[in-house]
Formats: C-alpha cells, structure tokens, sequence
C-alpha cells in the first residue's frame, strides 16, 4: 500500500495545475459562491403610472426602489415594463383603487414586495405566511389594509407567475443549467482524448483548418443538445405545467447561441487541458458558478456586488433571461436584445480563443517558423548555400 | 517562401529557416522532397543538428537509429509537424502528404472502415475511390475480416497496417511513417512491407524510420541517426563502400587501444583498424564490412573523433 501512496503522491506532484486547481479554486469558489448565496433582495425596483403616479411614490418607501415614473401613461406600459424585466413590481393609478403588478417570475423579488406590501398594510402577505390571502386564480387579491393618505387600497396581481409557483421559474434555467452539464463536460474530453489516443498529431497534418475541427468538434454535440433541449422543455411543460407563452422561435434562437457558447467553452476548455482529468476538474469549475451566479438560484439583485460582475460573463445567465423571459413573459426579442447580444459575443470570444488554440496545436511548424524567422532567407533554387543532399561522414573525413 | 501552409495545393512548398541553411545539394532532383541541413531544438536541448535527406518519388528512404536519436523529430519535421530551427524541408502539401506518427495515428473507438472512410473524407476523396482502395489494401493487409472491428481491438501489428493504409490511402506524394514495424509480428511486417511497396510503386517517395538494421537494407537510400546527427547515409551499398580503414574477424577480443575498437557480434570479434593504422594481419582475418559494420564503424569513429577532440 505504501508503494502505491508514494506513487501516487508522485503523480500528484508532477501534475501541477490539477494540484492548483486542487487547492486554490476550492478557496476561490467558497468564497465566491459565499458572497453569491443569499435570498435577501435589498431593492425592489417600481415602476409607476398614472395621474397619482408621484403621489404613489412618495407612498413606497424602502426597498422599493422607484424606477421610473410615468403620470402619462397607463397600464399597459406598466405592464410592459414587467415583461420586459425593468421593473418587478408597477403601480397603476388613476382608478378607484389603484392596482399593484408584481412580476411573479421573479420569484424572491416578488415575495418580497409581497411581503413588504403587507408591512405597508396595502397588499396580502406573501404566500405561506399566517395571514397571507392565496392569490385568486387571476393571481388577484385584496389588499387587506386601509388606504394610506391620498390612495385607495390597491388591488394586487401578479402576473406571470401567479402562484409563485418555483417550478415554473426554475425549469426554464434548469434546462439550461441540465445542457451545461451535459455539453460542457462532454466536449471538454474532445481535444485532450485526441492528445492521449496519439491522434492529434494525425490531425495537425491533415488538411484541416482550425475552425474545421472545432467546428467538427461542436456539431454533433450540438444535434444532440438540441434534441436533449427541446426534451427537457416537453417534459418541463408537460409534468411541471410550466407555461410557454412567448415566441418559440425566439426562445430557440436564443437557446441556439447559449448552446454554441456552451460547448464552445468545453472545446476551449480541452484545448488548454493536458489530461481528461484536469479537463473534467475545470468543466466543473466553471458549472458551480453558472449555477449559482447566474440568477437561476439567488436572484442577481442579492449576489453581493463584489461578486456580481462575475454573472456577467457566464451564458447562463443571459439563457436565464432569456428562457424566463420568452416562456413566462412573453418577452419580444426586442426587448432581450442584450441578453441576445451578450451570449453573441461570448461565443465570438469562445470561438476566437478555441481557434487559437487550435491553430497552435494544428499548426505548430507555422507557430514555430514565425518564432524563428530569420533575417534573410532564400529557397530551393535561389542560389543559396548548396550542401550535399546526403552527406556520408564517415570516420577519418570528418564529421 | 517560408512555412509549409497547413492548407495547400498539389505543388511542393519549402521552408527554410535559420542563418546558414543550405539546401537541396546537386544530388537533388526537382521533385525531391526532403530534409537539409536540419537542426531542431527541443528547449535547451539540440534534437537534430544539421541533419538531411532526399526522398525520391519512388524510392523508399529508410531513417535508421535508436531510441532518442532524432528519427521522430526529422520525421515531424518532413510532415509539417514541426517547424526546424534551421534548414530546409521540401515537402507537399498537407493533401499531398500521408504520414504515421508514433502509434497508429487511428482513432480506438471507430471501426477499421469508419477510420477509413474519415481519413478518405478530410483528403476528399470520392467515397467509391475510397472503399475501392480501402478494399485492396485492408484485402492485402489481411484486415478485410476485421473491417467492423473497433480500431482498438485491433491487435498491435493490425492497428499498424491500419495506420499505414490509412496514410496511404489518398496516394500522398510523400508518405512518411514512424516505426510502423516497432513491436510487429513477422507476418505483419511483410505485409507493411508490402504495402510500403506498394506506395514506392505507385509514385509516392516513402520516409520511414525504424530501429532494424535489416529494414534499412531493403530500403533503396538509408540515414543512420545518432544523437541528433547524421551517421552515415547512402544507399546501403555507399554506406558500405564509404566506410574507412579496414575491418578484421577475430576470435578474441585484442588487448591495449584496439580493445575500444573492436565489438562482439555473433560468437566472433571485429576490430576497426582506423585509416593509417592497419595492422599486419593475417588475411584471412580481413573482411568487408556489411551495413551493420559499416554503421558501427561510423559510431565508433565517431566516438573516437569526439574523445580525441576532447582529448
């Protein structure tokens, strides 16, 4: 057994980077991922129409965080500014009782002004509380308090999400995050399972440009992620009930993009890997934060700042977005166009970074040559320095 | 022109590189490809050190020498696999080229006709020119039984006449193998051999590197390799006729200085008696020096150049 420790131990030291990765990204991810747990939502941001429109702001305090505020305007841009993900919570005035949307596919956000609306005394408790008043079916209800000074009571509906039902919040992004697993993980093997079958030299020489293999690499994974997608949604839809209200067309562009960048970063994930076991050990270090950075767990508003950015550049993040926002809100692609633009330029960076690294594997004698150009140089027929074609140095002529 | 492009047409390309390249001697016919005047550095460390070789279409050139001595990096070199730190490599195109690395270069978990029908599609050829050749060839080889077994359950010597028919199987122009016989049966290796044959006849110059002796016989040129230089090249017959001095059979390994020239083989000695040193012997104690003397020779002159020089 000790034989076998030794060696171990061994291996273990001259891989250097899984050794690394073995001991600082644990450090790094616990801290990361600690600042990124949280279900707090410190802020919850309004927007407000209506003739009484800034009299209903002065009436909102803390955490509710006015946005925008539209006197001319009625509820169907109010409406709008839900859908399109500026706004968790609108108040429309103007009628008898003004009427308060909140945005039930964000589903922390929207308990909480629940919750705060009850403490104001202007709307029910959030679901699951003792006092609380199930939303109707039409996620409408009551509210139970009085009218503050200047308002009615307003009535409350939540829209999108009327039970704040997670299940339907999470399965969107759950197909995401199901498709990170899969694509990442497999296609991360693609390059270093060449290196260790001896056949990447085989492809360096073959007439194959870079992109051609990384493209190779991708597509067949690609077909098969579809396929995995549009199963994971049918059953989503079908055991889970979750709705599907937006553009299919949209939602596949979308999913098409997060797909590419997906596997892309697999691809490029092998390409800097040396064995599979550092290129698994990297693929799962860049799915724990996507699933917990990217707003599918903690709502992005309560990752702590310092940690925040990080959200930004994972594709999750943006198919969060975008998967919530076409199947429950029936987000137009108008209004995802970031998210949309966003994951586009992932995957150039995804694709452009990949390709290098191909290059330099596929095409090491160029790499070289251009590390090594000399000053001046000729070529066959020139007239350069002519040398005998085989030289035979025998013994006594000299080397 | 510098640089072998990856992506490149039917005509030859050159590279040089380094400040006192030479190039293709007058040895070297236009359609030659090959390798002259070679260095390569692996780090710090000096891989190939002014090395060359003409391959001739037609003609099976043979890089001989043992572990370590530069075979794979002069091979890579020739492939495009490798850029040279100095020297010159005429080379096709990489669709002109076919070439084995160390290993089978196949793919474990295709088939026999799958690897094939890849190798045929990344060269584009028609999949009727392909499966037509690939049944003559895996026909000769031996290998039509196996055609939907995985690569990998392949013995060894199968999975090389795969890798050799799968670097054949485009018709390169310059069809470089590496020690596609290293750990083969017999039985394999003539079939390999056939098949290295077949290529040489078929127009391609063929490069291969092996560590047996008898292999670079057979072969019409051969480049003996020793620590990253070249030994002796030539045919085998200028390999022979070029070696100095004279060569004795004794029974007994000799006493004093010629003791380090001389070396066992078979149930005899031989001694290398250097240029000027010839020593009164009886004749029949004289004989001519066959490749494998001549190579030794060249390595033991070698030796003795270098200790005398360090001397």
């Amino acid at each position: 057994m000790w034989a076998m420790i030794v060696k171990e131990f061994r291996q273990l030291r001259r891989d250097r980077r899984t050794l690394a990765m073995m001991i600082v990204m644990p450090i790094l991810l616990l801290v990361v991922l600690g600042y990124a747990a949280s279900f707090d939502v410190s802020s919850i941001p309004v927007a407000i129409s209506g003739p009484q429109a800034s009299v209903a702001g002065r009436m909102l305090p803390h955490p509710f965080d006015i946005v925008s505020s539209e006197p001319g305007n009625g509820r169907a841009w109010a409406q709008d500014q839900l859908r399109d993900g500026r706004a968790v919570m609108a108040v429309v005035t103007g009628a008898a009782r003004p009427v308060v949307l909140i945005d039930g596919s964000q589903l922390f956000a929207a308990r909480a002004a629940l919750a705060a609306l009850a403490g104001l005394g202007r709307g029910p408790a959030p679901p699951g509380a003792p006092a609380a008043a199930a939303p109707g079916a039409g996620g409408t209800a009551g509210a139970p308090g009085g009218g503050g000074p200047g308002l009615a009571a307003p009535r409350v509906t939540i829209l999108y999400n009327p039970k704040l039902t997670t299940s339907d919040i999470m399965i969107p992004g759950l197909a995401g995050v199901v498709l990170v697993f899969i694509g990442t993980i497999i296609t991360s093997l693609g390059v270093v399972r060449e290196r260790q079958s001896g056949t990447l030299e085989q492809l360096a020489v073959m007439p194959l440009r870079p992109r051609d293999v990384f493209l190779g690499k991708i597509v067949p994974y690609f077909a098969v992620a579809a396929v995995d997608l549009a199963i994971v949604l049918a059953v989503g839809i079908v055991i889970f009930g979750v709705p599907f209200r937006g553009s299919a067309a949209v939602f596949a562009l979308g999913a098409l993009l997060f797909l590419f960048v997906t596997l892309g970063i697999g691809v490029l994930i092998s390409s800097i890997s040396q064995n599979q076991g550092q290129a698994i050990h990297l693929a799962v270090m860049t799915l724990l934060p996507q699933v917990l950075l990217s707003g599918l767990i903690f709502p992005l508003a309560s990752i702590a700042a310092g940690v925040r950015w990080l959200a930004y550049f994972l594709p999750l993040t943006y198919f969060n977005e975008i998967s919530r926002g076409v199947m429950l809100r029936a987000e137009p692609i108008g209004a995802l166009w970031q998210p949309f633009a966003f994951l586009a330029l992932l995957g150039a960076v995804v694709v452009t970074l990949a390709t290098m690294r191909f290059r330099a594997y596929l095409a090491p004698a160029q790499a070289g040559r251009r590390r090594r150009r000399p000053a001046s140089q000729g070529r066959v027929g020139d007239g350069g320095p002519q040398q005998p074609v085989l030289a035979v140095p025998g013994p006594g002529e000299g080397a | 022109m510098t640089g072998r492009a990856a992506e490149s047409g039917d005509r030859g390309m050159t590279s040089q590189t380094g400040g006192s390249a030479g190039g293709p001697g007058a040895g070297a016919d236009r359609g030659d490809w090959g390798a002259w005047d070679v260095s390569v550095w692996h780090e710090k460390t000096l891989a190939l050190d002014g090395v060359s070789l003409c391959a001739r279409p037609g003609q099976v050139a043979a890089v001989v020498g043992g572990d370590g001595a530069g075979k794979t990096t002069l091979l890579r070199c020739l492939a495009g696999a490798l850029a040279p730190g100095s020297g010159q490599v005429r080379s096709p195109g990489a669709r002109r080229i076919g070439f084995l690395p160390t290993g089978s270069g196949t793919y474990p978990d295709l088939t026999v006709s799958e690897n094939l029908a890849f190798r045929a599609a990344a060269y584009g050829l028609s999949p009727g020119a392909a499966r037509e050749r690939a049944d003559s060839y895996l026909g000769r080889a031996g290998l039509a039984a196996v055609r939907d077994r995985l690569a990998g359950q392949l013995s060894g010597g199968m999975r090389q006449k795969l890798g050799v028919i799968a670097a054949m199987l485009h018709r390169p122009d310059l069809l470089i193998l590496d020690e596609p016989t290293t750990g083969v049966d017999p039985v394999s290796r003539s079939d390999l051999w056939w098949l290295v044959a077949r290529a040489a006849a078929g127009g391609a110059a063929v490069v291969f590197a092996t560590s047996y002796l008898d292999e670079a016989e057979r072969a019409a040129t051969a480049l003996f390799l020793d620590g990253g230089r070249g030994l002796a090249a030539g045919t085998p017959e200028e390999i022979m006729a070029a070696t100095p001095g004279s060569l004795r059979r004794v029974s007994a390994r000799p006493e004093g200085e010629a003791g380090k020239r001389a070396w066992r083989r078979g149930g005899q000695w031989r001694v290398w008696d250097p240029p000027g040193q010839a020593q009164a012997v009886p004749a029949d104690e004289v004989i001519s020096p066959d490749l494998q003397d001549a190579v030794t020779i060249a390595a033991l002159a070698r030796e003795l150049e270098l200790a005398g020089g360090a001397s």
